[in-house]
């Protein structure tokens, strides 16, 4: 846990002088507020003095006065001060503490990325800093100033109520005890009733979306008492634990009327036993004002007890990203050029972790050479992916060698390595922005009539000369406002703009009509011959001109041949081809 | 950083009529609460006046004033009134808090039923022309507003109202000047929190808005993670996330520092009141003013400053509290007025009268109705004279000469006239926002028609029964929409008196019997989240054996193939032919070669039917449909 705080405060750097300050200013506001109640009751004497003796000091009052009147105005500085380090602190902390996270997960391999899940990372990213930052908020002002009122308040007690004072002695721990029971109480039904409610919005979205599915099957009333069922469950529980919250405030009143009730009464006793020697009025008063902040303190301090707890969680899971290193490292002396567009695999393994039982990929050999033109095929889980993905040294292989260009693939500098071998993501995303900025990602520098090019070969010219805004068109976070064939060509023209030496397509024109794919293939051989092109297909139809075309199954190549050769031979092939020209001619009809 | 809250005011009245429901449905609750909070009110300013007591008591006891016995006397009689005091306090919070917490949690309980049931009855428009996560709020964010109202602010109000007041009149029978000291402070502590609190919400708005950025440029980037490592631009998203990232903490600063600062300011400012209200009554005493109050007798001495400090922080405390509730109330008010529009929307109508009923077929080959499920229906068509006729359920459909749009004066259908005898198949061919899926929506009434009639076994649809309509009518939807629950609760959904036997032939016929039972526990496998355990191939499977389930003459099917890998395809496609058999049956076809066995191919082109007849017709006449079919347009 401390070992979490550390690094977690290591972010602070610029900012760890508002990080000191900070605590500095509490102690400066809980010394004055403490000491309030303590000048009021001199303070008070005097008057008192005054009303038997009928005689005041002027400037003993003054000075009274004057302390009682600065210390105020300190204290309301230094609250004022300390919320503008804090609010600095733990927003500098936060924006650190982001930046930080980012570039760690920024710089995670394919096999990092995996192990976490990109929608656990945007978690940590967002919530959990967001948790750590607000807790760290609170914290830095609660944790010193809660502590410290809690004593100096109880010191002072002492030094004004004498043995009165045990009062509060022997009532704080039970206060104490009462609240952390029905706090950790109340936070366990909570969360069981919190996941309860959570369950029930998610079956009301999914009522919302499937809206059509439900009034198709006139299912309205089903749902209904469906809901009916799940609301009043929730409901019952929700009541269940608020009416345990009832207590609390209550409680808090009980035991400060409590306080008062015995320091009123015992009070009362010792003042008029020792006729208002050992303690006087304005003591007495004081002293009920003590009880009050003894017990806030101690509120306090559960809160943040609770609030820390809640945010524990978060800050591990920041700090489990933060310690993770990237499982793919630049090389020592790294090699600075891709010759060629060679790609040779030597008895090849490949399996995504460690633990994995089962080889993603097994005995993979495979020469091919630059500028070929190579199919994959297979089903779903056979390996094609995991195949293309060694290449740009995505993920690392297992055994074996894996040759590019004429090196190792892991000797090679990462940028250079991936500006020569570009691939086309199954899972492509296009980036909130122009097509004309969307498309210089691959290469920053390119020129209009480059990326004219490169869409021209993509088939994505057309399309675009459409927009009405053309090549400054804005493309939505997500690519929502494109179509999924347009949004394929798109992220070919990206890839195209590397001049890449080897360029891999994995699946990028399942949504692009026969024609257009037809159109994409002979483009790219005509304008990029030098280039090697590894294309993964569903279709035959897309890969059947291919120079080479390799059929995967079950994480091994099962046959490498041209389509007439394995049309022959393969039964796989066979089978695909088959399916697909039975069920659905025209797609073959276009080329 | 807090939730964002609600922004824009709410409509006028809406927190009149919220407390107007609450009352209405909940008359004892919030009778319990409203005493019982007057009963903790009153206790809390005892306290004060005790105190004041106590210490008189003291005072006179020591200087002697008083005996002995007296001042016992009277010790004791304070100290078992102010028992009593605080007590009945603490028990009317007690009950005051349960009957809060029981009259929100029924009133919200309600108010989500309500509005879901309401939801349930709303016309597709409304789910079309609003955004999901727009309506999810509602259920969300509004309603956690409402119970904040409901259960926080209003008897926040409420209760402080009554603390103020009291407060303010005792003060008054005290002391008026000291009082008027009193009012001054918290008046200073209200514009304090009043300035503090407008430049916060302000900046928090602000800083929420750039959070927002934020965090969409976090979602972007992680989710294309693997695209930016491709492209080796790890460099160039950091520096650009750093911009934002700087942004937000500008903002940031300035929003937590007015934020963090309301309570210290609001606690030093009563610090201060505190002395100066002391000073005040010190000089008060030294220079002997004259006391004026209500209640005539008193005078300022320690006694009475003693009293009145307490009542001070009680009495700023306590305005400061309202005013804050009050702005919570007015912030929410845009919360409960969107709930409220939910509640006002309109209802889907329905004046049909025709109803589907089953029926039992006698040797010789007449009917009758029968309320046993025998797998035969027949339209149950009252007339005006009081007769009954009775239609047997066909599948025949026609549509004559249907003008539609979704929005007047934006013509989405032109005269389009499509018939489907019974068990025929009639694809729909063309761009997307041709108006394939829009004749769907017609035929089973999510929309009604502009302009045209449309009959479905010679009855004219408007006067079906919408219920009645749509369970003649199975859908297989574009969108493989499935409910949590088990696959065996899911397929049931088409039909729910479906017996186990039913729903694994159902299955079967869908082709999902084998994958279903190659699944960890098989048909009663759990499927969560939208079925996410499940491919997509996989899920539209089990929609289709939904539908087959129902086992209704006429079918529609928005077909989705386009992401399902090749293996998956043929058995989606198997699992569609063997549905389609013997009914009625309207396709919308992505993928042509689903289409070539139809009776008939109609090929819409912006909301008009450009051409229509059998495949073979279709590839002679050299037209569109020939076109598409060699792939020289593309379907998107």
């Amino acid at each position: 846990m401390f070992k979490n705080f550390k690094l977690i405060l290591h972010s602070l750097r610029e900012h760890k002088v508002y990080a000191i300050l900070t605590p500095v200013l509490m102690i400066l506001e809980s010394a004055c507020e403490c000491a309030l109640p303590i000048i009021m009751a001199r303070f008070i004497s005097l008057i008192q003095d005054y009303q038997q003796t009928e005689t005041i000091d002027f400037v003993q009052f003054s000075i009274q006065a004057g302390i009682f009147i600065s210390v105020a105005i300190v204290s309301l500085i230094a609250g004022f001060l300390g919320s503008k380090t804090s609010a600095k602190a733990s927003v500098g902390l936060a924006q650190n503490l982001r930046l930080d996270v980012f570039k760690k997960i920024e710089s995670f391999s394919f096999a990092n990325i995996d192990r976490f899940s990109t929608s656990s990372l945007v978690t940590r990213l967002t919530t959990d800093v967001t948790n750590t930052f607000m807790t760290f908020n609170i914290g830095i002002r609660v944790v010193v100033k809660a502590p410290l009122m809690l004593v100096f308040s109880t010191v002072l007690s002492f030094v004004m109520g004498g043995r009165m004072a045990w009062i509060f002695i022997a009532v704080i721990p039970l206060v104490c005890l009462a609240f952390f029971l029905m706090i950790k109480y109340a936070t366990r039904i909570f969360n069981r009733v919190f996941k309860r409610y959570d369950k029930l919005n998610e079956s009301i979205q999914e009522n919302v979306a499937a809206i059509r599915v439900v009034k198709n099957f006139v299912r309205e009333n089903y749902e209904v008492k469906k809901m009916a069922r799940a609301t009043d469950d929730v409901r019952d529980d929700f009541k269940k634990a608020e009416i345990i919250v009832s207590f609390a405030s209550p409680m808090m009143s009980l035991s400060i009327n409590l306080v008062n009730i015995l320091v009123c009464g015992i009070g009362a006793w010792i003042a008029y036993e020792s006729g208002g020697v050992e303690i006087n009025v304005p003591q007495l008063s004081s002293l009920l004002t003590y009880g009050v902040q003894i017990l806030m303190a101690l509120l306090m301090v559960t809160i943040i007890l609770g609030m820390l707890s809640m945010s524990l969680e978060s800050m591990r899971r920041i700090c489990e990203v933060l310690r993770e290193e990237s499982t793919i490292k630049n090389p020592k002396n790294p090699v600075m050029q891709l010759k060629n567009g060679a790609v040779q695999f030597n008895r090849v393994t490949f399996k995504y972790s460690e633990k994995a039982k089962r080889n993603a990929l097994d005995e993979i050999n495979l020469d091919i050479k630059s500028g070929q033109y190579i199919g994959i095929i297979g089903s779903t889980g056979s390996g094609k992916t995991s195949l293309i993905n060694l290449i740009s040294r995505l993920y690392d292989i297992s055994t074996g060698e894996l040759i590019v260009g004429g090196h190792s693939v892991d000797r090679y500098d990462l940028r250079t390595l991936r500006d020569n071998v570009a691939v086309v993501l199954q899972k492509n995303v296009l980036f909130s922005g122009t097509i004309a900025e969307n498309l210089r990602w691959g290469d920053l520098n390119a020129t209009d009539d480059e990326l004219l090019a490169a869409a021209k070969i993509a088939q994505a010219d057309e399309f675009i000369q459409q927009f009405p805004e053309k090549y400054n068109t804005y493309i939505e976070q997500g690519g929502t406002n494109v179509s999924g064939g347009q949004r394929q060509r798109l992220c070919i023209a990206r890839a195209l703009l590397k001049k890449p030496k080897i360029l891999i397509l994995d699946d990028s024109t399942s949504a692009v009509d026969t024609k257009t794919d037809a159109l994409i293939r002979k483009a790219l051989k005509t304008q990029l011959p030098e280039t090697t092109k590894i294309v993964i297909a569903q279709r035959t139809s897309s890969i059947c001109d291919a120079d080479q075309i390799i059929v995967m199954d079950n994480g091994h190549i099962d046959q490498i041949g041209t389509h007439e050769e394995l049309l022959k031979t393969n039964k796989i092939y066979q089978e695909v081809y088959h399916t697909q020209n039975k069920a659905s001619q025209q797609e073959g009809g276009g080329i | 950083m807090p939730r964002a809250m609600p922004t824009g005011k709410g409509k006028k009245g809406t927190i009149n009529r919220l407390i107007k429901m609450v009352c209405k449905q909940h008359p004892l609750g919030v009778f319990t609460v409203l005493f019982f909070v007057v009963v903790m009110a009153f206790s809390t300013f005892g306290a004060p006046i005790f105190v004041g007591l106590v210490t008189e008591c003291i005072e006179q006891g020591i200087q002697g004033l008083i005996t002995e016995a007296e001042f016992w006397a009277r010790m004791t009689e304070y100290l078992i009134i102010m028992g009593v005091v605080y007590g009945l306090g603490v028990i009317g919070a007690v009950i005051a808090n349960i009957a809060m917490s029981v009259v929100t949690q029924d009133f919200l309980a309600e108010i989500r039923m309500a509005m879901f049931e309401h939801m349930e009855t709303l016309p597709i428009r409304y789910f079309d022309t609003h955004k999901r996560g727009d309506i999810m709020s509602i259920y969300t964010n509004d309603i956690d507003t409402l119970r904040q109202i409901v259960r926080e602010s209003l008897p926040g109000v409420f209760q402080t109202g009554v603390i103020v007041s009291a407060l303010f009149i005792i003060m008054l029978c005290l002391s008026i000047y000291l009082t008027l000291v009193v009012l001054a402070a918290a008046v200073a502590i209200l514009i304090a929190a009043k300035r503090i609190g407008r430049r916060s919400s302000k900046y928090f708005r602000k800083q929420q808005e750039k959070l927002g950025v934020v965090e969409g440029h976090i979602e972007e980037a992680i989710n294309g993670l693997k695209v930016i490592k491709v492209f080796s631009h790890e460099e160039k998203s950091e520096y650009d996330f750093s911009i934002l990232n700087d942004a937000l903490s500008e903002d940031g600063i300035k929003a937590n520092t007015a934020g963090n600062m309301l309570t210290p300011v609001i606690i030093n400012i009563g610090n201060i009141l505190y002395v100066i209200l002391a000073i005040t009554g010190a000089l008060f005493v030294v220079f002997k003013v004259p006391n004026i109050s209500i209640l005539p007798g008193y005078k300022v001495g320690v006694p009475m400053i003693v009293t009145f400090l307490m009542m001070a922080r009680m009495f700023s405390n306590n305005v400061n509290n309202l005013s804050q509730q009050l702005s919570m109330i007015f912030l929410g008010s845009a919360g409960a007025s969107r709930a409220f529009d939910l509640l006002d929307e309109k209802s889907e109508t329905d004046d049909g009268y025709v109803t589907l009923v089953n029926i039992k077929y006698k040797r010789d080959g007449s009917f009758v109705e029968t309320v046993e499920e025998t797998g035969f229906f027949a339209w149950k068509h009252p007339h005006k004279d009081g007769s009954l006729t009775y239609t047997e359920l066909e599948g025949d459909i026609l549509l004559s000469h249907v003008d539609f749009a979704y929005n007047p004066g934006h013509r989405i259908l032109h005269d389009v006239t499509i018939f489907a005898r019974p068990g025929e198949k009639i694809a729909f061919v063309g761009a997307t926002g041709a108006g394939k899926t829009t004749i769907t929506n017609l035929i089973n009434r999510f929309y009604d028609i502009e302009d045209g009639k449309i009959r479905y076994d010679g009855i004219n649809i408007n006067k079906i029964k919408k219920s009645s309509l749509r369970r003649s009518l199975s859908v297989v939807l574009q969108d493989t929409n499935l409910f949590t629950g088990t696959v065996m609760d899911n397929i049931r959904y088409g039909k729910l008196t479906a017996s186990d036997e039913e729903v694994i032939k159902a299955a079967k016929i869908a082709n999902a019997y084998d994958f279903i039972m190659r699944l960890p526990d098989g048909f009663n496998t759990m499927l969560s989240g939208d079925g996410a355990n499940l491919s997509q191939g996989q899920r539209q499977l089990i929609n289709i054996a939904r539908a087959a389930v129902a086992n209704v003459p006429v079918m529609i099917l928005d077909e989705a193939t386009s992401s399902i890998d090749t293996r998956t395809e043929l058995l989606v496609q198997k699992g569609m032919d063997q549905i389609m058999m013997n009914r009625t049956t309207f396709v919308i076809a992505h993928r042509l070669s689903t289409v070539q066995n139809s009776n008939a191919i109609v090929v819409l082109d912006h909301g008009k039917i450009i051409e229509r007849g059998t495949h073979n017709e279709l590839i002679e006449k050299k037209g569109v449909y020939y076109q598409l079919y060699t792939g020289a347009f593309e379907l998107e």
